[in-house]
């Protein structure tokens, strides 16, 4: 108990630390970090997202990117549509674009949730590394369609000229947006919290451990792992809405297999399966990215030797470094 | 058995099944009736490993039938087959081993009691799965153990907790693959007199490589020989059988 009430503490100090930090940025006059810190929150968002599937679950998704681009495109295209005065589609309804955040993110979550019902409905029928590679070619199959599709820009992706609307809220000042991605960060965090104590999460995490035990016991270890995929696939996906919305700009790198991976980067630095993991490894990813990249392009290589330490010596990840291994009630 | 026609809890029929030029299932028929425990023996390789794994659901025949409570179970997998009340254990445990012994459990009396898909209520706030589970513990007399994790359990201890997750699912027949294997003489006798109280439940299809257990427990025996069964009959019949005892039981039996 010492150590689950340990992590619970970090927990606290992460949150606390990851909002006070753009205040701190504010009252200093460098807005540019209060734009790191919400990128932390976005990818963060992302990493959540897959550490449900991988965390929770043990599905090695390789493909997350998937989700992370459509749920770009879904925010790029509807706003790009409201922009332009043109409609979706005008028949057999005409169906107009938005530029309301809470519509665009109601799509994104649904477009790469349909997607995931869809590529996991093949790709979980396989286990191990053809799991990871099944995920893989259905993503990449994503980006290529998107990099030879002319109407959304292509190659070159879509410019979103203004930041999405969200009610009340002025969400060009980028405290604002930032405690909007916040918010929605923190919402899925406690959604998947309440998720893996529930009977769901249980049978989730007895078909990670022996699907051959959940299968025994009359539970089909294939629909909680859909189900599973699709939620998943949903939060990252939100994330890609966000992370349109921070750039105003969706191309199809969001949607690249180094996408896919860098997520899956966030999960393992932070901790696989803990809650708080994909926060920290966002964290330290920007923290790197901002602190080494000005220095050399190759800054993924200081990256990659604290990704090699964790995987050799902190196989819970800094989470687990920091606060003991899980513990399962 | 008896006077009263009875349905057979579980029916196979002409059942075949092949790897390459193995014949693992050669026309195998058998049953289970209610109340009683019919064993299942054979050596090493004899298929009977084949022939549980095509009742569980994980194998599917080539050619014949299996009849559980009527049913013909073609097609259907492991979850379903537990669904409609088949109860069975491991030849080796298999168990989630970060889970608390508790926890297993839990699990199947959450299966048993509704839906997996509820999302919200935290399950080890749940009274109902709690006690369940303890009460399906208690049976094996593993309540002192309820919040170790199954990993750190013994041997025979992981053997009681897969027992009691098979009780929770309340099944129809329990399919028993080798309780007695590795259990010790203590723990084989003790976990023998539990078995018998267990038939009342419902029928065992016992398959047990612990002769003293099985001629204790069977009320029927049926010998597997290379994919054939080659006897089926009470103890007496199987022990003075001039083909089990050239085949498997070899000239020590009196």
């Amino acid at each position: 108990m010492v150590k689950f009430e340990r992590e619970t503490a970090l927990n606290g100090i992460i949150v606390i630390a990851l909002l006070v930090i753009p205040f701190i940025a504010i009252a200093m006059d460098e807005p540019f970090y209060v734009t790191l810190a919400t990128r932390v929150a976005v990818f963060a968002l992302a990493g959540v997202g897959l550490n449900l599937a991988l965390g929770l679950g043990g599905l090695v998704s390789f493909g997350h990117a998937a989700f992370f681009g459509l749920g770009g495109y879904a925010a790029g295209i509807l706003a790009s549509h409201a922009l332009n005065y043109e409609p979706l589609m005008s028949s057999p309804f005409e169906l107009n674009g938005t530029t309301q955040m809470l519509i665009i993110w109601v799509a994104a979550v649904l477009v790469s949730g349909l997607a995931a019902l869809l590529i996991g409905f093949f790709s979980l029928r396989t286990s191990g590394v053809y799991f990871i590679m099944i995920t893989l070619a259905f993503a990449q199959m994503i980006y290529y369609f998107a990099i030879s599709w002319p109407a959304y820009g292509g190659e070159d992706g879509l410019s979103i000229y203004v930041r999405n609307k969200f009610p009340g809220v002025n969400t060009l000042d980028p405290i604002n947006f930032f405690l909007i991605c916040f918010g929605l960060l923190m919402l899925c965090i406690l959604l998947i919290s309440v998720l893996k104590n529930s009977r769901f999460g249980n049978a989730l995490q007895a078909a990670r451990q022996n699907d051959e035990r959940l299968a025994t016991v009359g539970i089909h270890p294939f629909k909680i792992r859909l189900t599973t995929f699709v939620v998943s696939a949903m939060i990252t996906g939100l994330a890609g809405a966000l992370y349109a919305d921070l750039n105003r700009f969706v191309s199809p790198s969001m949607l690249s297999w180094h996408t896919s991976g860098e997520i899956m980067i966030f999960v393992i630095l932070g901790g696989v399966g803990r809650l708080f993991g994909p926060v920290v490894g966002a964290g330290l990813f920007i923290l790197f990215e901002s602190m080494f990249g000005g220095l050399t392009e190759h800054w993924m290589l200081f990256l990659g030797l604290v990704l090699l330490a964790v995987v050799l010596f902190a196989r819970g990840g800094l989470i687990g470094f920091v606060a003991g291994r899980a513990r399962h009630g | 058995m008896g006077n009263v026609k009875v349905d057979p809890v579980l029916e196979i029929k002409n059942l075949f099944k092949s790897f390459g030029a193995l014949r693992a299932t050669d026309d195998v028929s058998l049953d289970l009736y209610p109340g009683e425990i019919h064993a299942l023996i054979g050596p090493n390789g004899a298929g009977k490993s084949t022939l549980i794994k095509q009742i569980s659901g994980d194998y599917q025949p080539d050619l014949g039938s299996i009849h559980f409570l009527g049913k013909d179970m073609a097609g259907l997998g492991v979850a379903d087959r537990a669904q409609l009340g088949l109860g069975r254990t491991f030849q080796v445990s298999s168990l989630a081993l970060e889970f608390s012994a508790l926890r297993n459990v839990m699990l199947a009396v959450q299966a048993k009691s509704g839906s997996s898909f509820r999302f919200f209520k935290p399950v080890m706030k749940d009274k109902a799965l709690i006690d369940g589970a303890m009460e399906m513990l208690t049976q094996v007399d593993l309540q002192d153990r309820a919040n170790i994790p199954a990993a750190e359990l013994s041997h025979g201890e992981r053997r009681q907790l897969e027992i009691a997750i098979a009780l929770a699912l309340k099944p129809k027949a329990f399919l028993l693959d080798e309780p007695m294997a590795g259990m010790g003489p203590e723990g084989s006798k003790r976990l023998t007199e539990f078995l018998d109280t267990l038939r009342h439940q419902a029928p065992i299809l016992l398959v047990e490589h612990d002769m003293d257990a099985v001629f204790a427990l069977a009320d029927r025996i049926s010998v597997l020989v290379y994919g054939q069964v080659v006897a089926t009959g009470s103890v007496d019949e199987i022990r003075g059988n001039p083909t089990v005892r050239t085949a498997y039981l070899g000239e020590d039996v009196t």
